[in-house]
């Protein structure tokens, strides 16, 4: 691109032309943004308006600043192909969060001039994205575990036209849904038992042509990125077989809860104490008949809720497992159907769904017995056992014999180990907190075995989330993990049965198969997706340091033999984290980078200390507080004219440069707007929003030196629902600066 | 023990619920409750009885006989049909508690001097046997059903509207002395016989 030519335009539609001075924007932007052209016109996005851009570009406009309504509106009208364009928010961002008063015209004015300063300045340091150049298009993808869970991912992927390895490590796929001796149904009527049809699903898979079988294989080593995973498979024997894929699933599936973990409940001291699992093999080995185990029918079956789970003790699971009140409830209508009685005994009986609470009024309707209790304890009694337990609604404590008893134990995600427990370690021994380390220690050593092998600098497998599962973001991106292109389905995900696990493994063979297209295009995956930008760095000003190597949330990053970070433009999900994190600031996208916002900020009009107009700074993460901030003005919810928003692709992505840039030239108050961080997190490159407030809480230093009051910067954690507490944020900061004073670096 | 109940308690041996399906009017419904609490939280009478429908529900499936078929609270029920109305397992509760109320009283193991039962068993004596109802005689027979001088006091306490109702006419005191009938006595007699042979019949079938 030889010769920059920057277009701006704007649009005098939607009540934008009878509130603020355009012709005064147009010329703020010829004579400070260095506009070439800059046009007004009466309705933009329009046929005739979206015309005259084109028209400009053909001419060789090739930067486009559209200030108009927000990025987040009309993005149809607005997208032109080959040049690089920035927005000023001039309705959502100004003319509907200030009211329409003779006294708010010049604040309101001053806000638009800046937006198009901003936008100028902006469009003037992006260059035009293009793909990396490393892209292929392999249609295979890879599934780990031969379960329910992967033979749907399976065959839902080999139904598209994709190519599948499915490696299974024992000697027979179907996994634990094989062992069942019959299923509640998947369609109505679901009050019935229904034949399991697990065989079926083997069967079709192995008749599948597109679908590879490797047994008694596992994974050894994973290397690549989306689009080009090379993946060693090796098999007990020792042989091994290298195949290339685009996507993995991993559907490893669970491990019923260690039954001996729990002696007060008879596990492991007498064998007519069991789990779900091991009834079920019992039922199906009788083909439908009860016995114990010294081989006499059993009559009186007691199945135990909760048995270790959703509970704080020391070693028990604290969550529900999902499926284990509706496994319970069919068991026992096994023990009804050859004739005996059966009793659950429950704290709560979840049934999820319209189907589940079927499946429970069939149990009532065959006549099992439902107690609200908590057991106590079970005994050996005589030639059978005896279960104590409070009955919950009598209020009191009660015993009932029992020939089996059936311990609802639940769900551990067979889960490789933790990839960041290397990373903990040293963190704990660098900050003397030996008793942590010793913790991580015992954990690192009786971790599973990897699962995937990925060969990334940030550690084997897949990272986790509570408890083990695999990490996603629950609400806007289930099956996602955080190594970009790696799906996982099914129980290692969140415990879940078998038909939720289908359901899963559908999602995630669909996720799969976006990600092998995106990668063949250079493409991001959401939230960005489409987004062809990758980060590049200037390997002569890099220290090594490996922050953006550690801080990269989807271990994008590898090291090369010199110690240089070593992108995979494919894993990259295009956040920003590493570029908010480089100290030497070497990090840089096209379209984004430390200058296109370092810029913007400094174009902003900055009035004297003595104008009574502060400058606030709000840095907003474009995927909750930016939309939030919209809505604000979409219902008229009025904010500061004094506030300058800068969208940021992450909080992750904000470098202190940025901060320290700001407070010298002069803003009063810098507010960062990042979403929810922690275990519960909602922040959409998952450690970005975390990083933020961490760096943030080093920035103390710089406050310090520069003599300024610690409240000129604050954090905060919001949400794209949070269209008054934002505005209140804004105005409350204000407020502050009302108080302290005005930075006195203006100039 | 009468001989009817002990015969159920053989034939039933430690499975009331058996029993309730068996003998009491939708009783089969019971093993359907949830236990979420619903009825009883509806039930404008629930707090003040000693067990309210969804634990009796509870203490039929725990086995609970004796209790269960002694309490006074299935005597309670004012057939107000809220718990009906908002169960959602849809369970016929108003129905099961007079089912069970009855079932009770048939066993000889309804609480005794229970005043609903009280009630209604003068209420059914004096209709049978005149075809009418002796408001007067139904009056004394509550007012001294737990001896006679509770009754008197009990007597005096009413003494204002008795008194009342006298002047206004709506009660004349020689109605005590054999009060009116019915024109075909008989008749009724003839027809109460008959519903007694059809309840006959259908206890034994739920009995069987
Ligand atoms: S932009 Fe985000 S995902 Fe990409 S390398 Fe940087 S930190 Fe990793
Ligand atoms: S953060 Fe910057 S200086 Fe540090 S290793 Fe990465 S690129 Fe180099
Ligand atoms: S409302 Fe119905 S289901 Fe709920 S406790 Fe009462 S009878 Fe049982
Ligand atoms: S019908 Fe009887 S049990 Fe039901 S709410 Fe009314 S009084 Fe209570």
């Amino acid at each position: 691109m030889a010769d920059m030519k920057i277009g701006a335009y704007i649009c005098q539609g939607c009540g934008i032309g009878e509130r603020l001075d355009t012709a005064q924007l147009a010329s703020v932007a010829k004579r400070e943004g260095k506009a070439a052209e800059a046009r007004e016109h009466a309705f933009l996005c329009s046929a005739e308006g979206v015309k005259m851009i084109q028209d400009d570009i053909a001419a060789g406009v090739t930067h486009v600043v559209i200030a108009a309504c927000s990025r987040r509106a009309k993005t149809e009208a607005f997208s032109f192909e080959g040049v690089a364009i920035s927005r000023a928010n001039l309705r959502e961002g100004v003319i509907w969060v200030r009211p329409d008063t003779p006294e708010a015209a010049e604040t309101t004015q001053e806000m638009a001039d800046d937006y198009v300063r901003m936008a100028c300045a902006e469009a003037k340091h992006m260059k035009i994205p293009s793909a990396s150049g490393e892209q292929g298009l392999v249609r295979t993808i890879l599934v780990v575990g031969g379960g329910i869970s992967g033979m749907t991912a399976a065959l839902e992927a080999a139904k598209t036209g994709y190519k599948v390895e499915l490696v299974e490590k024992t000697g027979a796929l179907g996994g634990v849904a094989a062992q069942m001796f019959k299923k509640y149904p998947d369609k109505a009527p679901y009050n019935v038992l229904a034949d399991n049809t697990t065989g079926a699903m083997i069967d079709a898979v192995n008749a599948n042509g597109n679908i590879t079988v490797h047994l008694n294989t596992t994974v050894a080593k994973t290397e690549g990125a989306p689009g080009r995973f090379a993946v060693t498979l090796a098999t007990e024997s020792g042989a091994s077989k290298e195949v290339t894929v685009g996507a993995i699933i991993q559907a490893t599936g669970f491990t019923p809860y260690d039954i001996t973990r729990l002696p007060e409940l008879g596990g492991g001291k007498s064998p007519d104490v069991m789990d779900q699992l091991a009834f079920e093999q019992m039922v199906k080995a009788n083909n439908g008949a009860i016995k114990k185990s010294d081989g006499s029918d059993a009559k009186n079956v007691v199945f135990v809720q909760c048995a270790g789970q959703r509970s704080d003790a020391e070693g028990h699971l604290p969550y529900c497992s999902g499926h284990c009140c509706m496994t319970s409830i069919k068991q026992a209508r096994y023990v009804k159907e050859a004739g005996g009685d059966a009793t659950v005994i429950f704290d709560d009986l979840r049934t999820p769904g319209a189907d589940g609470e079927d499946v429970y009024r069939g149990g009532q309707e065959a006549g099992v017995t439902f107690s609200k209790g908590k057991v106590s304890a079970i005994e050996a009694a005589g030639k059978g056992l005896k279960v104590n337990y409070t009955d919950k609604i009598l209020a009191e404590d009660t015993t009932i014999d029992a020939d089996i008893v059936v311990l609802a134990t639940g769900m551990v995600p067979a889960s490789g180990p933790n990839p960041y427990l290397t990373q903990e370690i040293e963190a704990a021994d660098k900050a003397g907190d030996t008793a942590l380390a010793e913790k991580l220690k015992a954990e690192q050593a009786s971790a599973p075995a990897s699962i995937l092998n990925l060969q990334y600098r940030q550690g084997t497998d897949v990272p986790h989330l509570k408890s083990g599962f695999t990490d996603s973001h629950f609400i806007c991106f289930p099956y996602e993990t955080r190594r970009t292109g790696i799906y996982t389905a099914g129980p290692v995900r969140r415990p879940m049965d078998a038909h939720q696990a289908m359901e899963d493994a559908t999602g995630a063979a669909l996720k799969a198969i976006q990600a092998c297209e995106n990668a063949a295009l250079g493409r991001a995956a959401h939230p960005r997706s489409g987004d062809l930008s990758f980060p590049s760095f200037r390997k002569e000003g890099c220290t090594q340091c490996k922050r953006c190597t550690v801080e990269c949330p989807f271990g994008a990053i590898n090291e090369d033999e010199k110690g240089f970070p070593q992108y995979n433009e494919s894993r990259c999900r295009r956040c920003g984290t590493c570029m908010g994190a480089c100290p030497v600031r070497v990090i840089s996208f096209e379209n984004y980078s430390v200058e296109t916002i370092g810029q913007q900020l400094k174009a902003v009009d900055m009035p004297d200390e003595f104008s009574e107009k502060p400058r606030l700074l709000v840095l907003a993460c474009e995927n909750d507080a930016y939309p939030a901030l919209d809505m604000a003005g979409m219902t008229k919810q009025e904010y500061s004219a004094f506030a300058r928003i800068i969208p940021v692709r992450c909080l992750g992505s904000v470098n202190t440069i940025w901060i320290t840039d700001a407070l010298n030239s002069g803003y009063d108050g810098v507010i960062l707007l990042g979403c929810q961080k922690g275990d519960n997190y909602q922040c959409h490159f998952v450690k970005g929003s975390e990083m933020a407030h961490y760096r943030m809480s080093k920035i103390d230093d710089t406050l310090t030196q520069l003599n300024l009051e610690k409240e000129r910067v604050q954090t905060y954690e919001v949400s794209i629902a949070d269209i008054q507490r934002i505005p209140q944020i804004i105005n409350d900061m204000e407020k502050l600066i009302g108080e302290i004073g005005m930075s006195p670096f203006k100039f | 023990m009468s001989d009817m109940n002990q015969a159920m308690v053989e034939k039933y041996r430690s499975n009331f619920l058996k029993e309730v399906e068996a003998n009491v009017e939708e009783g089969t419904w019971v093993k359907m409750c949830m236990q979420c609490g619903v009825c009883s939280g509806s039930c404008p009478l629930g707090p003040h009885w000693e067990h309210p429908p969804q634990e009796l529900f509870m203490m039929i499936r725990a086995g609970k006989r004796e209790e269960v078929l002694s309490s006074s609270s299935m005597w309670m029920c004012t057939s107000c049909y809220n718990c009906i109305a908002r169960c959602p397992r849809g369970l016929p509760i108003t129905h099961i508690m007079h089912g069970l109320a009855s079932y009770a009283k048939r066993l000889g193991l309804a609480p005794n001097r229970q005043p609903t039962k009280e009630f209604g068993q003068i209420f059914w004596d004096s209709i049978a046997k005149n075809g009418r109802v002796n408001e007067l005689k139904i009056g004394v027979g509550l007012y001294f059903m737990n001896g006679f001088s509770q009754g008197i006091k009990n007597a005096l306490a009413g003494r204002e509207l008795g008194m009342a109702m006298m002047k206004s006419k709506r009660m004349n005191p020689m109605e005590y002395f054999g009060g009116h009938k019915c024109k075909d006595l008989s008749g009724i007699a003839k027809m109460l016989k008959k519903a007694e042979e059809f309840e006959a019949e259908h206890i034994t079938k739920f009995g069987e």
